[in-house]
């Protein structure tokens, strides 16, 4: 049977879970972390506090997450077998976690030695991953663009750890590196060749499904991902001829492209033949807007060096993409994935589908949305907050609670497909 | 025109009945939208009986597969029915709940379905039955419901 027409390939539900719930207490951190130091670290990206908190949320949350979403969408979607996704989840998942620990407590105390123990641990954690996904997308007899944007994330997360670990030596062992040039090409790489690139694959399947869109058109997802990855390569040109005029010709392209990706889905959900919103439409509406407000203002900050010489501006900016992109995105697509995991390996159970909890019965339609506004809230403070210092830890509090109260509704969803599950088993053993 | 062309267009035309069908009944409209669902509930049987009845079987003949892909399909047209089922008891107890959640999870699997059938069986399909005028029967059958 040709794998795309079976669920039968689909991880045992513990191995996407496990990176979802692990997911929301990286953010967590973050925002305790912010509320514990207060605005003054918010002056510069290069303070110990951001570079822990930009890497609480990108190495913790989102690593996490999109983890757990790849062991689950590579089978479904692209018809790839993950090779004993179980084993491969067993090892990866918990090296990720203390990696991404070690390396923001590395960055937060300035400690050669968590950052050099950081390294080894995200190397063989990642290289696991990478290995193991990579294969399975290599073989697939799969065609399209939504297989060939996640190889190409698969190549971008790799390309990320390596230049990540490069200079996480280079700070521990102080190695004489181009650090500035060569933190701008590893932040381009995960935010760009990882992060987007996965997400806009991942787009081009779900959006048309959750939201009735018409398809994205054929024109965009053939250039879009092969374009992204041509303007890192030429981004990262910079580390060889650092001329200003250069880096700026290149980066006014990539926030070209970014805002197209996000200008693109917004025209498909506002033409969508669903009218219905819920937490993930609205969700990823935030972060589309918010794209499209990172791409202007990035660019503003480009051209206008009087915007660009404040530190803060850089902070602002990571502030919009790492949660308003990226923490909005992917939490919009859990509150989709997990109802619907959930419902799809309890009717494998084999009672009647009659007996089975539709997907609405998982999580509570108003704890998503509450959670979404008190996600939004947070955005706005943090955004105030970077000029405001006064509100850091307000802002602080407000996305530490955020993810707090994601963590408690993703295991309300577990803890039903606990009980359901019980309770199927009954009826199947007693009818 | 591909034989499982007509098959494809239909999957659109479903899908707007499904989203104007949801919509009705997610503003209060029952009686619009009972009208809405009774539609969608027919073309979904019809398109559902016209695979099982015409392709899945000319697809088994011409390649010998008869527990592969089609007997997939089967099944999830059955869970599909199911909550098809559960809709119509949400809508007869004019319970938003109960029908919004059966259509909210009819939604996630029938589009698993569709890409499975529209990027992976109806092109094999094509193949296998490249020869034969199934395709105009399935057209009629369609146009007939």
């Amino acid at each position: 049977m040709h794998p795309n027409l079976s669920f039968d390939q689909a991880p045992p539900i513990s191995v996407p879970y496990r990176f979802f719930l692990a997911a929301p207490w990286f953010g967590v951190l973050a925002g305790l972390l912010l509320a514990w130091s207060g605005g003054d670290v918010l002056v510069s990206r290069w303070t110990p506090e951001v570079l822990a908190l930009t890497h609480l949320v990108g190495a913790g949350f989102m690593l996490q997450a999109m983890s757990g979403a790849l062991f689950q969408f590579i089978p479904v979607a692209v018809g790839g077998n993950v090779w004993r996704p179980r084993l491969v989840a067993n090892v990866v998942h918990p090296l990720l976690v203390v990696a991404a620990l070690l390396l923001v407590a590395g960055l937060l105390f300035s400690s050669p030695a968590y950052l050099t123990a950081a390294v080894p641990l995200f190397l063989l954690g990642t290289g696991g991953l990478v290995a193991a996904v990579a294969v399975a997308l290599w073989r697939t007899p799969a065609t399209g663009m939504t297989l060939w944007s996640m190889r190409m994330a698969i190549g971008g997360l790799a390309v990320t750890v390596l230049l990540g670990s490069l200079l996480a030596e280079a700070l521990a062992r102080g190695l004489d590196l181009p650090v500035i040039d060569l933190t701008n090409v590893h932040l381009a790489w995960a935010l760009g060749g990882w992060a987007l690139m996965l997400l806009a694959g991942v787009s081009y399947h779900v959006v048309p499904m959750f939201q009735l869109t018409r398809p994205y058109p054929l024109w965009f997802t053939r250039s879009f991902g092969p374009l992204l990855l041509l303007l890192l390569c030429a981004w990262s040109s910079r580390l060889l001829f650092d001329d200003d005029r250069w880096v700026t010709a290149i980066a006014l392209p990539l926030l070209l492209v970014f805002s197209a990706y996000a200008i693109m889905t917004l025209w498909l959900q506002y033409t969508r033949r669903r009218k219905v919103d819920d937490a993930t439409s609205l969700y990823f509406r935030v972060s589309m807007v918010s794209m499209l407000g990172f791409a202007l203002a990035g660019a503003v900050v480009r051209l206008h060096p009087e915007f660009g010489d404040d530190p803060r501006s850089i902070v602002w900016l990571g502030v919009l993409v790492f949660d308003g992109v990226f923490v909005s995105a992917i939490t919009g697509m859990m509150y989709k994935i997990t109802p619907f995991l959930n419902w799809l390996h309890l009717q494998r159970l084999g009672a009647p589908i009659s007996a089975v909890p539709n997907m609405k019965k998982m999580i509570p339609a108003d704890d998503m949305t509450g959670q979404l506004r008190l996600h939004v809230l947070a955005l706005l403070l943090l955004l105030v907050a970077v000029w405001q210092p006064s509100l850091a830890r307000l802002a602080g509090f407000a996305f530490a609670t955020s993810c707090a109260w994601l963590a408690w509704n993703l295991i309300g969803a577990a803890r039903r497909y606990r009980m359901f599950t019980n309770q199927i088993r009954a009826v199947v053993l007693h009818p | 025109m591909s034989i499982t062309t007509p098959l494809f267009q239909h999957h659109k035309h479903c899908d707007d009945l499904f989203a104007d069908a949801e919509s009705a009944c997610g503003n209060g409209d029952w009686e619009a939208g009972g009208r809405l669902f009774a539609l969608l509930r027919d073309q979904l049987e019809a398109h559902f009986s016209s695979e099982e009845e015409l392709l899945f079987p000319a697809f088994e003949a011409a390649t010998g597969m008869t527990s592969g892909p089609t007997e997939v399909m089967r099944g999830e047209h059955r869970q599909m029915r199911d909550l098809l089922g559960q809709m119509s008891s949400g809508l007869a107890d004019r319970d938003g709940d109960t029908f919004s959640g059966a259509a909210e999870t009819l939604l996630i699997l029938m589009q698993q379905h569709n890409m499975k059938e529209e990027n992976i069986l109806y092109p094999m399909c094509d193949n296998a039955l490249g020869a034969s005028d199934i395709g105009a029967t399935l057209s009629e059958r369609l146009k007939a419901s």
